[in-house]
């Protein structure tokens, strides 16, 4: 990682980092196929991102909700079986 | 148990999105440290309110995700320093700014990519180039949490 800093970054370079983070975004989100701009993109995934939060953040609320309705031996259960599942 | 990082997200010249393949290695290994968070929290306080149950539990899911990526990843250096520091993880709250020594060069660069920064752990000391391969691996370790989150609650209402 360090021997980066020591030359210039290509353009190419930069858009194959970005056209890479392109095929990250989900299906929704790609602004059609092909030429967006580099900025429509950043703004596409900084979008998907602050979703992505608010998503851990919705998701901490239900888990812990549910946690105050079930005794702990059966919530550790089903995460147990859901991760020998995956 | 071979541990690999989320992604590899090197400069390859040949950037396939083969990106899988490992993410599966470490889905796992999130999945255990989530479980290994949840069980503490469960364990320590059941008289705690649910809003520390769910801080506790959030914070359980960055430094699960974190801790799978371990130290190669700047974002996931980044969580870990927080989350020992005791800084609230959520994007609003004031950051602790960390003074760093490296002075980041910013040609070209688009105009989305400072928001990016303030979006990615440690972006703020990061070149662009760097700042997206961090993007790429944020992104999918926060997906792979966000599925495990879903999974687990899907299970608790459909067990079986």
């Amino acid at each position: 990682m360090s021997s980066r800093r020591s030359r210039t970054i290509t353009e190419e370079e930069i858009n194959e980092l970005i056209s890479k983070l392109q095929s990250l975004l989900p299906e929704t989100r790609r602004r059609g196929a092909g030429r967006a701009s580099a900025s429509k993109l950043l703004k596409e995934t900084c979008n998907y991102i602050k979703s992505l939060h608010r998503e851990v953040d919705d998701l901490s609320d239900r888990l812990s909700g549910l946690m105050a309705t079930m005794d702990t031996n059966s919530a550790q259960a089903e995460i147990i079986r859901s991760l020998l599942r995956s | 148990m071979h541990f690999n990082k989320c992604s590899e997200a090197t400069r390859n010249p040949n950037p396939t999105p083969d990106l899988n393949p490992n993410l599966n290695v470490s889905k796992t290994m999130q999945a255990a440290y989530f479980l290994r968070a949840f069980t503490v929290i469960n364990s320590a306080s059941p008289t705690s309110s649910t809003m520390q149950r769910r801080r506790s539990i959030r914070r359980a899911a960055y430094a699960s995700m974190a801790r799978a990526a371990g130290n190669r990843r700047a974002w996931s250096r980044a969580v870990l320093r927080r989350l020992h520091r005791g800084v609230c993880l959520s994007s609003s709250a004031r950051r602790v700014v960390i003074r760093r020594r490296i002075r980041v060069s910013r040609p070209r660069e688009p105009g989305q990519a400072d928001v990016l920064r303030s979006l990615v752990p440690g972006g703020k000391a990061m070149d662009f180039c760097n700042l997206l391969e961090e993007t790429a691996t944020y992104i999918q370790c926060l997906s792979a949490q966000v599925r495990r989150g879903r999974k687990d609650i899907r299970w608790v209402y459909y067990p079986g």
